[in-house]
């Protein structure tokens, strides 16, 4: 198993509510990974230069203010432009079933509503690391199936 | 090794730095394959201005905003400031979570965000509040003309000297009202310090605290380093700890005792890279070997 994987968990916008966001930091920090948390309240940008001045493998983004549709995807678009496309992305909070096509196709691999088994996140964790192809930049089309 | 990568990197390109970064943190490119590839030398320390600066310190003492706020005044006086942020791994599982950034603002600031760079670093294995792999980040650093690079330990406690193998200079941060006066005659890191500095200078004590231990330096040998108070939160005292922080002289006060822990260091290093660690530490469990043999197979005897 793949151990010391570097993470960034992030909460981008004007959200203030990390405790979902801190459990997830939890969850990977014990299962031997390295969780860099980017405190409340960034911005797209601020988020993007963080993954790459950290060279994290992993972004988790958390929202919880309805405003995913708009972050998640600005997210992405400059992860890309940094040259960041193999950084493989997930998102999670309070995140509508209708909304969710719509964000794996800009490349967010998972999303994870409330009520997701930790052990869950792990499993993707392990899973996405040894795939091709499914950074946030990547071709390809495989996206997890989540419970909640 | 890749060597695109690393000519981007002393390019100025920032992914690839911290891709090298992470490569030379994980073993998989060594600092004497980047100095051969350059044809570089092993650097000698003789010039006066430092190139990495230790700021320890307790837990809670406030090193994060401090240094936030000396990266700031640092960077707009323009230099290029780089921080290793290290906070502790789980000794049980072996991961961390590095939240130093979350105090770090100096970075979001738009005129001098390019002149700073903030990487955060895990303990891993090692048993000190800086992990000795920190030495060759900086040396890349330094190759990479980020000239100054200020390490945050971890939050430690008397007697953690270890950041003394790996930087020029050691900046203690203490906080107000640490103990009775006694405290401050205690043996242990205040003795290697160049420079001291008592913040959260707004809570009642601090300004005793500071007199306590400039007290304590001149009833001992040598010059008696600078003692410095500040409220990092008010930003007060800062601008002037950051003019004698950035100029600071080593102050030659324990020489012997620096060498004492780069040699400590190098062995621990030897120890925990050997490839038969995990497997000696797998015996030593069972107990199918002593302590004595153990040492002794590691120590290629």
């Amino acid at each position: 198993m793949a151990s010391n994987i570097r993470i960034v968990i992030a909460k981008p916008g004007l959200d203030g509510h990390d405790r979902g966001a801190k459990v997830v930091a939890r969850t990977l920090r014990d299962a031997g990974h390295e969780v860099i948390y980017t405190g409340l309240r960034r911005t797209a940008k601020q988020i993007v230069e963080t993954v790459r001045d950290e060279d994290a493998r992993f972004l988790g983004l958390s929202s919880l203010s309805g405003a995913h549709n708009h972050l998640f995807p600005r997210v992405c678009e400059l992860l890309v432009e940094e040259g960041l496309s193999d950084v493989i992305v997930f998102g999670g909070g309070i995140i509508p079933e209708d909304d969710r096509p719509a964000l794996h196709d800009c490349g967010i691999r998972a999303i994870f509503g409330p009520g997701t088994p930790t052990d869950e996140i792990l499993e993707f964790i392990q899973t996405a690391y040894s795939m091709e192809n499914i950074g946030v930049g990547g071709d390809g089309n495989w996206n997890w199936q989540s419970t909640a | 090794m890749d060597v695109d990568q690393i000519r981007m990197a002393l390019g100025g390109n920032r992914r690839s730095l911290a891709r090298t970064l992470t490569n030379i943190e994980n073993g998989t490119v060594t600092i004497q394959q980047i100095r051969s590839l350059l044809g570089e030398n092993e650097p000698s320390d003789k010039s006066n201005a430092w190139g990495s600066l230790a700021i320890t310190g307790a837990p809670g003492v406030g090193k994060s905003c401090l240094i936030d706020k000396l990266l700031k005044i640092w960077a707009q006086q323009g230099n290029r400031v780089a921080l290793l942020a290290i906070d502790p791994s789980s000794p049980r599982t072996g991961g961390a979570l590095l939240g130093d950034r979350v105090r770090i603002t100096s970075i979001d600031n738009e005129a001098i965000k390019n002149q700073i760079y903030i990487r955060s670093i895990a303990t891993r294995k090692s048993s000190g509040s800086v992990p000795l792999i920190v030495a060759d980040m900086i040396e890349f650093l330094h190759m990479a003309k980020w000239d100054k690079v200020v390490v945050e330990t971890v939050g430690s406690g008397q007697s953690e000297v270890r950041c003394a193998a790996i930087a020029d200079r050691i900046v203690v941060i203490e906080g107000p009202a640490r103990g009775d006066g006694v405290q401050a005659e205690k043996a242990g890191l205040l003795e290697l310090a160049d420079a001291v500095i008592v913040n959260k200078s707004d809570l009642p004590g601090a300004s005793k605290h500071a007199e306590e231990l400039l007290e304590s330096f001149e009833l001992g040998l040598g010059d008696v380093p600078p003692v410095m108070l500040t409220s990092a939160l008010n930003e007060i005292g800062v601008n002037e700890a950051a003019k004698v922080l950035i100029h600071l002289a080593d102050s030659g006060r324990s020489v012997r005792a620096r060498w004492r822990e780069r040699l400590l260091a190098h062995n621990e290093r030897k120890i925990l890279e050997s490839p038969k660690l995990e497997e000696i530490l797998a015996s030593l469990a069972v107990g199918s070997i002593s302590i004595d043999e153990a040492v002794r197979t590691l120590s290629g005897e």
